[in-house]
């Protein structure tokens, strides 16, 4: 079984790279070369601010995208074309092949994240000409980013195993911006009453916690993350992202093949 | 089925560890909201959806102070700028003083209000929210008066003087009373200089000729003594018929009676 | 041991935006296929070919019924690894190659890497792709895709092989090598089972054919039978009761689905054969004049009205 996992996810990622769906590494290269100059004349301390602060918004705004698109195509699409059809007459199962799409856009988004990390490594020493201490603490706010990515693909596969590549991609962009806003939500049920405080309240909980995945700011003035919510975010990541996938798997494995 | 059991199970903790991040990052904080410096760049970002916006930062503020029980100054200082971001986003912006179940600190609707009435000069909005901040209990009765002066006389100094002396008479912080003192004094200068300039073209009309100086005015009879501005300083004559102030970096809030 | 047998396996669908009209995609159908032949289903478009292979193929599900490939649940996973699959108009991953393909769909059937890397090239070269192992699938033609198709359906030598339309999108040329092809499997013991609308194909290389129209099984013979240039022969059918050890008798093929059954008989034997129906007290259906060739047999079947009873 692992051995088709395997397989599955390595063809998926081999068709991740090929697609030339990773070219966004290139304009994110673009774009940090391009704002270096524009930054000059700004004192050393304020550069460094904005630095992280557009490197890692740009990580993010990339990587939302790619998680996304990725997702879609290479799952929604897939199973909306007739590709799926070889693949599923051999003794594959149905979870097998949701296990093996997931790993390999996880592995798509990993090769990407620290592709965009080391540029903005090398943007940065090439800004403050040596790394301090508070330099290592930027890259926890990479890794959550990565959670973040890693939430919203198990959302895209969710929604493509059942709705059109279009839909499924609406519903994830939906998700991804209902989730920004969770602490909001649950701010907004903490405070109504009856059905319509309720509501909020589940909604608050489905949807992906992506806010507190989201320490870029801090992260830019130097502020400390404490220990357990990086153990709490991988942990909730663990889970959110197990509940998608089994969604996935049983909705899936029920359906009809155009 | 196992996988069913496994979904709600994953569900049910993830759920669980929703609350346990937010026991240790108390999320929406307020720094990344502080970095935004223009309420209208804010009002223009958010592509039409202004009024879903300011409820959320009104609701963000509202949360972050229900939080802290000490009140420091530090905290004002977010939160006016949050408030005016909140209000330019949405003009309507009119808070009931019960909120769920909390009733809202009623320096919350003070600030409100003055970030309406000063910063954005909305006279009717700062009106409500006097109106609002009043209805908490415990709340000074000066809020009701001020709800009132709002609709009557908001471009009054008189308004404004007693806001500023409320102020003063209220705080506890040296800071902020050092500020309403120095907004006290600004609001006796802007009354003083337009009566000063009007007793200089008074002079004019009388005797058809410009004054030199104060003595020229206290001579005619028009002024008792050398006028002094709130810092003990002589108002500066100038020849054109303007008033001015000596130091004018002492009185920063002045908005009559700066030099050209 | 049969190499498929299809019981009452149906498909209807629901459709409409309420989804509550239902449509018919496959009624009832009873096939049995043996081990070593090659059989052909026909049918025109829409005929419920596809949907009938993409059952049994555990793409879809049935609304009703089962089926067993080689002695088992068609549904079962290591069932998968003994079948061979072509869908109709394959579509691959654009920026795999051949190869790239084949090694994929090899580890996923369960062969080693090492078997992989000998049957691989063997096999590109038997489709006619030798030159092409290393060029990206978008660059491929249609024909080109098809004969790629042929060759990951029985890259892990399976027993069954199911084609569906594998002549669709070849030139002259490349159908009469696909029809060596199907013989050559054929002759390694291997049993096929394709569809196809062109009658002339199934002639030539199956031993038995059925005959689909919408949603249907209309008829089933074999060929042998069907062209023969004596035109003395009759399909019979009837209701099936125990009537039927005594039509085998007749020494002749006999097919049953469901309550219906039918068998070929000479000319010279038609009137024993309706003597023991009576005999029994069968219900015959129908007699027809049968022979010819495929083409007749086929038109006539679908033809004839609705005569599955209810």
């Amino acid at each position: 079984m692992t051995t088709r996992i395997r397989a599955i996810a390595f063809n998926t990622f081999r068709e991740a790279v090929r697609d030339r769906v990773l070219y966004n590494l290139v304009f994110f290269a673009l774009l940090l070369v391009a704002t270096a100059p524009l930054l000059g004349e700004i004192s050393i301390g304020v550069q460094r601010v904005l630095l992280i602060n557009l490197s890692l918004s740009a990580i993010s705004i990339f990587g939302i995208v790619i998680s996304i698109f990725v997702g879609i195509s290479l799952v929604s699409k897939e199973i909306e074309r007739r590709t799926l059809y070889p693949v599923l007459s051999r003794p594959v199962g149905r979870g097998e092949f949701i296990l093996g799409k997931y790993c390999g856009l996880a592995g798509t988004l990993l090769v990407n994240t620290m592709a965009m990390t080391t540029g903005f490594y090398v943007a940065l020493l090439l800004m403050t000409r040596s790394f301090t201490r508070a330099d290592a603490n930027i890259l926890i706010a990479i890794y959550f980013l990565f959670l973040q990515f890693i939430v919203i693909i198990g959302l895209a596969l969710l929604f493509s195993s059942f709705s059109s590549p279009l839909l499924s991609a609406l519903f994830a962009l939906s998700m991804f911006v209902a989730g920004s806003f969770a602490a909001d939500l649950r701010g907004f049920a903490a405070m109504s009453h009856g059905p319509e405080g309720l509501l909020a309240r589940a909604a608050s909980y489905v949807v992906p916690n992506l806010a507190s995945l989201n320490v870029i700011t801090r992260v830019s003035h130097d502020q400390f993350i404490p220990a357990a919510l990086v153990g709490y975010n991988t942990l909730y990541t663990l889970l959110y992202a197990t509940a998608t996938i089994t969604a996935a798997v049983l909705i899936f494995s029920r359906r009809d093949l155009k | 089925m196992i996988a069913a059991g496994v979904l709600v199970v994953s569900m049910a903790a993830s759920f669980v560890l929703v609350r346990k991040i937010e026991a240790v990052y108390p999320s929406a904080p307020m720094e990344d909201v502080l970095f935004i410096s223009s309420p209208e760049f804010v009002k223009r970002a958010s592509l039409g959806y202004s009024g879903l916006l300011a409820d959320i930062y009104w609701m963000r503020v509202v949360q972050y102070f229900g939080r802290k029980h000490q009140r420091e100054s530090k905290e004002y200082k977010a939160l006016a700028p949050l408030l005016d971001i909140a209000t330019t986003l949405d003009p309507n912006l009119v808070v009931a003083y019960e909120w769920g179940s909390t009733f809202l600190d009623q320096r919350l609707y003070f600030t409100l209000a003055f970030v309406q009435y000063l910063g954005q000069h909305d006279y009717l909005g700062a009106a409500k929210t006097f109106e609002e901040g009043s209805k908490v209990p415990g709340a000074h009765p000066w809020m009701k008066i001020m709800a009132a002066k709002m609709l009557t006389d908001a471009g009054n100094l008189e308004t404004a003087r007693y806001m500023w002396q409320n102020i003063y008479d209220e705080s506890t912080d040296k800071n902020l009373k050092q500020n309403a003192e120095l907004h006290l004094a600004s609001l006796v200068v802007d009354q003083a200089v337009p009566q000063l300039e009007s007793l200089i073209s008074e002079f004019k009309a009388r005797t058809g000729d410009n004054p030199t100086s104060w003595r020229d005015l206290i001579a005619s009879g028009l002024l008792r003594s050398i006028p002094r501005d709130p810092t003990g300083t002589p108002y500066v004559f100038q020849s054109d018929g303007h008033v001015v102030v000596a130091d004018w970096r002492k009185l920063p809030f002045i908005t009559r009676g700066k030099p050209q | 041991m049969l190499a498929v047998e299809i019981l009452g396996l149906e498909k209807t669908y629901a459709i409409g935006f309420w989804k509550k009209k239902r449509k018919d995609g496959l009624k009832s159908l009873h096939l049995e296929i043996q081990q070593g032949e090659v059989f052909g289903f026909l049918g025109p478009n829409g005929a419920g070919k596809t949907t009938t292979l993409k059952l049994l193929m555990g793409l879809i599900s049935p609304t009703a019924g089962t089926a067993r490939i080689l002695n088992q649940p068609w549904h079962d996973p290591a069932v998968r690894a003994r079948i061979g699959f072509l869908p109709e108009q394959p579509y691959f991953y654009d920026h795999l190659t051949p190869i790239e393909l084949l090694d994929y769909y090899g580890t996923l059937s369960g062969i080693s890497a090492p078997d992989r890397r000998l049957r691989i090239p063997k096999l590109l070269e038997r489709v006619g792709l030798a030159g092409q192992g290393g060029t990206q699938l978008r660059k491929f033609s249609k024909g080109m895709l098809q004969r790629v198709g042929i060759a990951q359906a029985v890259l892990h030598e399976p027993e069954v092989v199911f084609l569906d339309e594998p002549m669709s999108g070849l030139d002259p040329v490349g159908r009469r090598e696909v029809r060596n092809f199907i013989q050559s499997l054929n002759r390694e013991g291997k049993t096929v089972f394709f569809s196809t609308h062109i009658l002339g194909d199934a002639e030539a290389l199956c031993h038995r054919v059925a005959v689909l129209n919408k949603g249907e099984l209309r008829g089933i013979s074999v060929v042998a039978d069907l062209t023969s240039q004596n035109r003395s022969r009759f399909e019979v059918v009837w209701q099936a009761t125990a009537a039927i050890p005594a039509m085998r008798a007749f020494g002749n093929e006999t097919h049953v689905a469901g309550e219906v059954a039918r068998t070929i008989v000479r000319e010279s034997q038609l009137q024993a054969a309706l003597e023991a129906l009576k005999s029994q007290s069968a219900q015959l259906i129908s007699v027809n004049p049968v022979g010819g060739s495929l083409e007749e047999y086929f038109l006539q079947k679908l033809g004839e009205p609705d005569k599955v009873p209810r």
